[in-house]
């Protein structure tokens, strides 16, 4: 059983919601990423999704392009990243990682190739923005034999009848898309979230993570009563951004205090769910 | 050639290799919704006659293959013929795929119609059916292109389109469609995308490639009658390749005809300073589909320079990738300096001004021509006009405005 698929479970036993921060690997700068990696740990994040940058990011909103842009100066490649990982797992061999990005840098190394390096340096799952389920044969074969998990993305506007090629095809999670729009963007329809997921927990045979246009504990804390996992990446993303001038110091205070603001948010969600108290979905 | 092009792209949308629907999840629902209601009309008559309709009435077609009898014999070899693609209504060949997109959305209900464009030529066709639609039109441009095709922006801004300069990456083409896709994305459920050019998801290469083969139906007519027989060889620039394919497509069976596409070499080739990926670059997947593509060895798409905004794109329509491989198109690239002179040859040999982007196919008419005999016809597509590009011109000729 791949780390991703038992920590999942282990915290669905324990009646966990999984905390699941983004970055973008490399910003603001290469040296920064492994210490933000095991801040986000330190600070109650359960799996780890590491964002590839790529020159044309055209699913994300302008926080992430930014993100993308100043670790672009540092021209971070897809090999730069799986270092990153590499070095992290030197002293984290527990938290999962994922990583997110858009296809062009892995077609450029080769599935294979791609698939058995991140492997070898301890990533354990792909998130590939621009890669639906229906175009990735070869792609699937190659993370399945190097035991990576394949994440796929499920939106509002998923028929029902693409569920069961994400069944089949994905594992580890479901990256539910919690709005029709880029990362980062406007105000979520919690209501609106809630009926859907009502509809993919019928239909999805894996945990469920909520993602997109999460920016404060309290959309964390409605995500989490109807989710297994949330995920948050513009939010801490625009705290770097804001603080890239000050310094290291300054970015892990304020990304700390975020990641306590939504950790405290999930276990207040959690803890409410194992009290056994009757709550309705708004 | 034994090969059936009617049986291209497959379901998928694949030209061998390349094309396919690499597309955010989001969009997927939309693209499977158009995939579907595409299949449907381009065989209902109903359809067909509505659009053979604007075409004739409203875009002024047939254009005319016209022999440019002057500038040939100056070149002394094989005669030219042009593909008049700029007589059409807005100025370029992009309103055959407007026209033809925008009865789509109206089937489909959509009240608002986005579009990327990179000269401005499709911003300004997608302007000029929304209007006539009544439909709320914006249009993304990069940065750098509103301020280098401005009378195009006047153009749209005038037929009440709101245009979106895009300040991201490279402020060019390709930032304009990653902004018309985020768009998209949140917008899907009441916005159409009008995708200017034979790239993006399936099914927009196949659709927009079939609304473009008018231009090589009728550039076959119009050569048997002229010369009573099929063209030796036709010449088209290909940024993402609409005016090229277009053109191409009707004769892709007829073994003897000779097919040239034209990409711009910018600065030259060897500089990295152009806007080539047949030429130079390699296989990837960008913008929706498999396709050649300007990248460098980690995948990053690399910026993009040429003279004429509208083929400054790091990537090409899949079919031509295709093409490529099979060997039915000879594709070759034409630089900033030839382009120019191609420019200046057809304005004063012929008095027709052309766009830019045509140059280019013009430039390597010039080097092809001669090596011809004068039984030899050629057909180049000119796609567009250059009243857009007096700006640019000026400057260069030094010449006051």
């Amino acid at each position: 059983m791949s780390r991703l698929h038992t920590k999942l479970a282990t915290l669905k036993m324990a009646g966990k919601t999984a905390l699941i921060p983004y970055i973008t690997a490399g910003d603001p700068n290469p040296k920064a990423t492994v210490g933000l990696m095991h801040l986000l740990v330190e600070k109650g994040a359960d799996v780890i999704e590491l964002g590839v940058p790529f020159s044309d990011p055209m699913a994300d909103g302008p926080v992430i392009q930014k993100a993308v842009e100043r670790a672009l100066i540092h021209n971070v490649s897809l090999d730069d990243v799986l270092e990153y990982v590499r070095v992290f797992r030197e002293k984290d061999a527990e938290t999962p990682v994922v990583l997110m990005g858009y296809l062009n840098p892995i077609e450029a190394q080769g599935y294979e190739a791609f698939a058995n390096a991140a492997s070898s340096v301890g990533v354990d799952a792909v998130l590939t923005v621009d890669m639906p389920p229906e175009e990735s044969k070869g792609y699937l074969e190659a993370l399945q034999q190097a035991n990576l998990d394949r994440i796929f993305l499920v939106s509002p506007t998923t028929p029902d009848n693409r569920l069961s090629a994400v069944n089949e095809k994905g594992s580890g999670f479901v990256y539910y898309v919690s709005l029709k729009g880029v990362t980062g963007s406007k105000e979520l329809d919690v209501g609106d979230v809630a009926r859907n997921m009502k509809r993919l927990q019928q239909s999805l045979n894996m945990p469920i993570g909520i993602g997109f246009g999460i920016k404060d504990g309290a959309t964390a804390f409605e995500m989490a009563k109807i989710g297994d996992a949330v995920i948050v990446g513009s939010a801490l993303v625009k705290l770097i951004e804001a603080n890239q001038s000050k310094g290291s110091y300054d970015i892990h205070l304020a990304i700390g205090n975020k990641m306590t603001e939504f950790r405290t948010a999930l276990d207040n969600a959690d803890a409410l769910k194992r009290s056994g108290v009757e709550y309705e979905l708004v | 050639m034994t090969i059936d092009f009617s049986k291209y792209p497959d379901e998928h949308g694949h030209f061998g290799p390349y094309g396919g629907v690499f597309a955010p999840e989001t969009l997927m629902a939309a693209l499977e919704q158009l995939k579907n209601e595409y299949e449907l009309v381009k065989n209902d008559a109903a359809f067909l006659k509505e659009l053979a309709e604007d075409l004739q009435n409203y875009v002024g077609r047939p254009t005319p293959l016209y022999y440019a009898k002057r500038w040939s014999e100056h070149l002394g070899g094989g005669k030219i013929y042009l593909k008049r693609e700029d007589l059409n209504h807005t100025g370029a060949h992009k309103v055959n795929n407007t026209i033809g997109q925008a009865l789509l959305a109206k089937r489909l209900g959509k009240k608002r119609i986005i579009a990327e464009t990179g000269a401005g030529q499709h911003g300004v066709a997608s302007a000029t059916v929304a209007a006539r639609l009544g439909l709320e039109c914006v249009v993304y441009m990069g940065a750098n292109d509103v301020v280098r095709q401005a009378p195009n922006v006047a153009r749209m801004r005038m037929l009440g389109a709101t245009v979106v300069a895009v300040e991201s990456g490279t402020k060019t083409l390709k930032d304009a469609l990653n902004e018309a896709m985020r768009d998209w994305v949140t917008n899907v459920d009441d916005t159409f995308y009008i995708i200017g050019t034979v790239a993006g998801p399936h099914p927009y290469p196949a659709m927009v490639r079939d609304f473009q083969a008018i231009i090589g139906r009728e550039a076959k007519q119009q050569a048997l009658q002229h010369e009573n027989k099929l063209p030796d060889v036709l010449i088209a620039c290909v940024g993402g390749g609409s005016n090229a394919i277009g053109l191409f497509h009707e004769f892709l069976e007829d073994d003897s005809v000779e097919m040239y596409g034209v990409e711009p070499a910018g600065l030259g080739l060897e500089t990295g300073q152009h806007a080539a990926p047949l030429c130079k670059g390699k296989p990837g997947v960008f913008h929706g589909n498999r396709t050649y593509l300007m990248q460098d060895k980690n995948g990053q798409i690399l910026g993009t320079h040429s003279i004429s905004a509208g083929l400054d794109y790091p990537g090409v329509g899949p079919e031509h990738a295709w093409l490529k491989d099979i060997g039915r198109v000879n594709y070759v690239a034409v630089d900033d300096e030839e382009a120019l002179q191609g420019f200046r040859d057809l304005t004063r040999f012929e008095g027709i001004i052309p766009a830019l982007e045509s140059s280019h196919a013009l430039a390597y008419a010039t080097k092809l021509a001669p090596t011809l005999s004068k039984d030899k016809m050629i057909v180049v597509n000119l796609s567009g006009r250059g009243d857009k590009d007096m700006n640019t011109i000026a400057q260069i000729e030094g010449i006051e405005f």
